[in-house]
């Protein structure tokens, strides 16, 4: 019989503390962007932001002062316009992917919005392109609404569907005992169950849009005034970033950090209040 | 502490081997078990019993040190094997479960590695043995948990392949290739067919000669058929320990006898 | 019954013009690119000329740039993605789990452009300033190496990609990890296995084809980054196998030659090149869906 507990070899020891710290470090990597980033665009930002930023209009290259404000205003237009369009058709995928598994055509659009949510913005693009501006004639705010819905759509839908799938059946069946008719319990009864879920996949669908550059770039263009109609070219706060962002001009690059700023201090906002959303519903 | 026994003759100087004193742990703030005093003796198998919830799963984990690997828990008291605390500060747990081994309620072979590679999964984590070292250490292992003949020609197969009866075994064997001085079952065939069931008992019957067991179980027969030693447990707490003879046929407590005679369970 | 009948009538209205349309989308383009694969035929994909005053069109350049940049941005990325899922699921102490995913889930909030931006402004300084010294001052004979200082190359447009692919595959591989069982975890370290060597046996071992998967889904994403690639890779039509040298990736070719093509061979060319792109990244994302979800059910037993 040997005597008392065995020794644990200090090699497997040591592996396992430096295995440790190592995946550490790695996590730590993976947030450090994330502080570099905001950091950056905080400082850089911040000293460029003031109230002219909002409701001025872009002065010339190269002069002093202006602002973007046709831009947060176009991009709030294509915004609502865009949501208007993909939440409640997504909505409703999600719903009859979730709830008719068993017909092909609900497999069909399952995949196809599978397909959807693969594609690059910037191919959802050229697909608006060639729809909406080819026959309007040039770049105008219709195409750029179109290109942000259809990448809203699958958004939407995916995560409707997935919150629908985590409803138990028992609910649906007890709306069905009730003799309500299915659309009923589905619309009244089973979407209120997930109202909170479906609410958050949204808003994230809604940042997502609003910070959307590359599928603006040749639909909605873009445009130094105010738009006078939907079937021009309008500002919009990513493409205007872009735009100064790769300019020459030190003014413009102040003015895309500002906007920089504004951007990701919506998206984050709507991100955060979101999940606050979440967690409210869920008690 | 230690009994002299005749077995054929010889005497057999049978030596405490693992002892727990005031042992108690917790889930969070709720206290599962509560001081526990019990020893256990070389080459004997310790049956646990009791009914579902009373902590005898919980006390089991607590001596090898897989309770701590919860989230949220705690264990004060000590567990000394061969007189040396395995709670003092200055043991680390990876060491405590090589010399104290386990076998789980669900089988649980890796499903990436074959038979062989599952039995000899804790010598390569080891190091330092030599092919054939390994080979017939798994060979030795299979034979001592009963599953060599079945599976001696389907080495490379993967772990998972087997029945249910024939993975636990397999973990048995895995358990046994690194030679622990003690073995710990928790259910071991509650989820398994009665086959199965009677094929472990019978080689923990020939298993017991050369290593001690706890086993934790469900089945009151169970205990009665293969251990020498039983505790029964209730509601966190040790109620009675004692020769399992004496438990089952002259329990000393009232809630012992009222727990064998199936007036709770 | 009946009202019953119009809602199930609708949804299938919506569906199949939800499917017809994408069907239609598609359809388009193939035919804006059609006159230029008309002209090329497949000869299109690997021809290396851009030039569009003289009308030569070939998409070689930019399917090299996004696939070297997609995949060095995968190696890149890999690793920190592996380990920050590994530290989530088995190092973290409960407490911190939740607010350092959540940190990571921001990184996948923030918009491209204003990592483009972050590319300009900080990464492509801190490549010229420092990396290119370092590797091109001391390996600069090597052709990987070789290369001017100007910052912006297909070094910088991997690094960002990298860090905008993190958060997808480490969401992945989270969930992964999380789906192994928790019995296989103890059957190691029952066995006397150290936590990394736990982690060895029971986790990654058992995860390596839904780490594949996850790899793959990132590769998807970085093959249709646009705006942070165009903002910092130089937008070069050049094949070349330096790290430091300008290049040009599909989607970065469309963002910025599009709204000011010249002439129809031009459009219809680019359109070609999104053609590309579209089939691309989605044989990439269907692969990677089809592997995890193939996954699921092999650790689902």
């Amino acid at each position: 019989m040997s005597e008392g507990l065995p020794r644990v070899q200090r090699r497997r020891h040591f592996k396992s503390v430096m295995a440790n710290a190592i995946i550490a470090i790695l996590a730590g990597f993976a947030i450090l962007p994330l502080i570099l980033v905001f950091s950056y665009i905080a400082r850089a930002g911040l000293p460029a932001l003031n109230l002219d930023f909002f409701y001025k209009l872009p002065a010339p290259a190269g002069e002093l002062g202006g602002g973007m404000a046709n831009a947060i205003a176009g991009s709030l237009l294509m915004v609502v316009m865009s949501g208007l369009m993909a939440i409640p058709p997504g909505l409703l995928c999600g719903l009859y992917v979730a709830e008719f598994p068993n017909q092909k055509l609900a497999l069909a659009l399952r995949f196809v919005i599978d397909l959807l949510t693969g594609v690059p913005s910037i191919v959802i693009g050229l697909f608006a392109y060639a729809v909406l501006v080819v026959p309007m004639g040039g770049f105008n705010a219709w195409a750029g609404s179109a290109a942000l819905a259809i990448i809203m759509l699958p958004v939407v839908s995916r995560t409707t569907e997935e919150i629908l799938r985590l409803i138990p059946g028992q609910l649906r069946e007890a709306g069905l005992a009730l003799g309500l008719p299915r659309w009923k319990v589905l619309l009244r009864l089973i979407i209120r169950a997930g109202r909170s879920a479906i609410a958050t996949g949204v808003f994230l669908a809604i940042a997502r849009a609003s910070g959307e550059t590359a599928p603006l770039l040749f639909t909605s263009f873009n445009n130094q005034y105010w738009t006078k109609s939907l079937s021009e070219p309008v500002a919009s706060l990513p493409v205007q970033i872009y735009t100064y962002a790769i300019s020459p001009y030190e003014e413009w690059h102040r003015l895309a950090w500002a906007g920089s700023l504004v951007l990701v201090s919506v998206v984050f906002a709507i991100n955060l209040l979101s999940r606050l959303l979440l967690k409210r519903g869920a008690k | 502490m230690s009994l002299k026994r005749k077995v054929r003759g010889k005497r057999i100087m049978k030596t405490t081997i693992l002892e727990a004193q005031h042992v108690s742990a917790w889930y969070g703030s709720h206290r599962a078990v509560q001081d526990i005093n019990v020893a256990v003796k070389t080459g004997d198998v310790l049956a646990l019993i009791g009914p579902s919830g009373c902590g005898k799963s919980t006390f089991l984990r607590c001596l090898n040190r897989m309770h701590e690997e919860i989230d949220s828990t705690r264990v004060e008291g000590r567990v000394f094997y061969k007189g040396e605390d395995i709670y003092a500060d200055n043991v680390d747990p990876v060491a405590v479960r090589s010399a104290i081994g386990m076998v789980f309620q669900k089988p649980n072979p890796f499903p990436t590695l074959t038979v062989a590679e599952n039995v000899a999964a804790g010598l390569r984590l080891r190091g330092g043995f030599s092919r054939a070292e390994i080979e017939s250490r798994v060979e030795t292992a299979l034979r001592r948990s009963a599953l060599w003949d079945e599976v001696k020609n389907k080495l490379r197969a993967p772990g998972t392949s087997l029945s249910g009866g024939q993975q636990q075994r397999l973990c048995i064997a895995r358990a046994l290739a690194v030679q622990p001085e003690i073995l710990l079952m928790d259910e071991p065939t509650s989820a398994l067919d009665p086959i199965s069931t009677g094929r472990i008992e019978e080689l923990m019957t020939e298993l017991k000669k050369s290593v001690t067991i706890v086993i934790v179980t469900h089945n009151m027969q169970q205990a009665a058929r293969i251990s020498d030693q039983t505790a029964f447990f209730l509601m966190g707490k040790l109620v009675e320990h004692g020769e399992t003879s004496q438990i089952f046929n002259a329990p000393a407590r009232e809630e012992t006898e009222n727990y064998i005679s199936g007036r709770f369970g | 019954m009946r009202s019953d009948d119009v809602f199930n009538l609708t949804l299938r209205a919506l569906a199949l013009t939800v499917i017809g349309g994408f069907l239609a989308l598609t359809w388009f383009l193939w035919k804006s690119a059609m006159p230029a694969l008309h002209v090329a035929g497949v000869a299109f994909v690997w021809r290396t000329e851009w030039d569009p005053v003289l009308g030569e069109f070939g998409a070689l350049p930019f399917l090299w740039g996004t696939l070297v940049s997609s995949l060095l941005a995968l190696l890149m990325s890999a690793p920190v993605s592996i380990g920050a899922a590994l530290f989530l699921t088995d190092i973290a102490p409960r407490g911190i789990r939740a607010p350092i995913a959540f940190l990571i889930e921001m990184l996948a909030a923030i918009p491209s452009v204003v990592y483009g931006i972050w590319g300009i402004f900080v990464l492509a300084p801190f490549v010229r300033e420092y990396v290119h010294p370092l590797l091109n001052g001391h390996l600069g004979f090597l052709p990987l190496f070789d290369g001017p200082p100007f910052g912006l190359g297909m070094l910088t447009a991997a690094m960002v990609l990298a860090v905008m692919i993190t958060p997808t595959i480490t969401a992945v591989c989270r969930e992964v990890f999380r789906s192994v069982p928790d019995p296989l975890r103890e059957a190691a370290t029952g066995l006397g296995a150290t936590r990394w060597e736990t982690i060895r046996l029971a986790v990654l071992k058992t995860s390596i084809s839904g780490i594949f998967g996850a790899m793959i889904l990132g590769l998807g994403r970085a093959l249709g980054e646009t705006m942070a690639v165009t903002m910092v890779i130089g937008n070069r039509p050049d094949i070349s196998i330096s790290l430091f040298k300008p290049a040009a990736t599909m989607a970065s070719v469309i963002a910025n030659e599009y709204a000011e093509a010249q002439g129809d061979a031009h459009l219809s060319a680019l359109a070609a090149i999104g053609l590309v792109l579209l089939l691309v990244s989605s044989i990439v994302n269907i692969g990677a869906r089809w592997i995890i979800k193939h996954t699921e059910s092999k650790t689902h037993v």
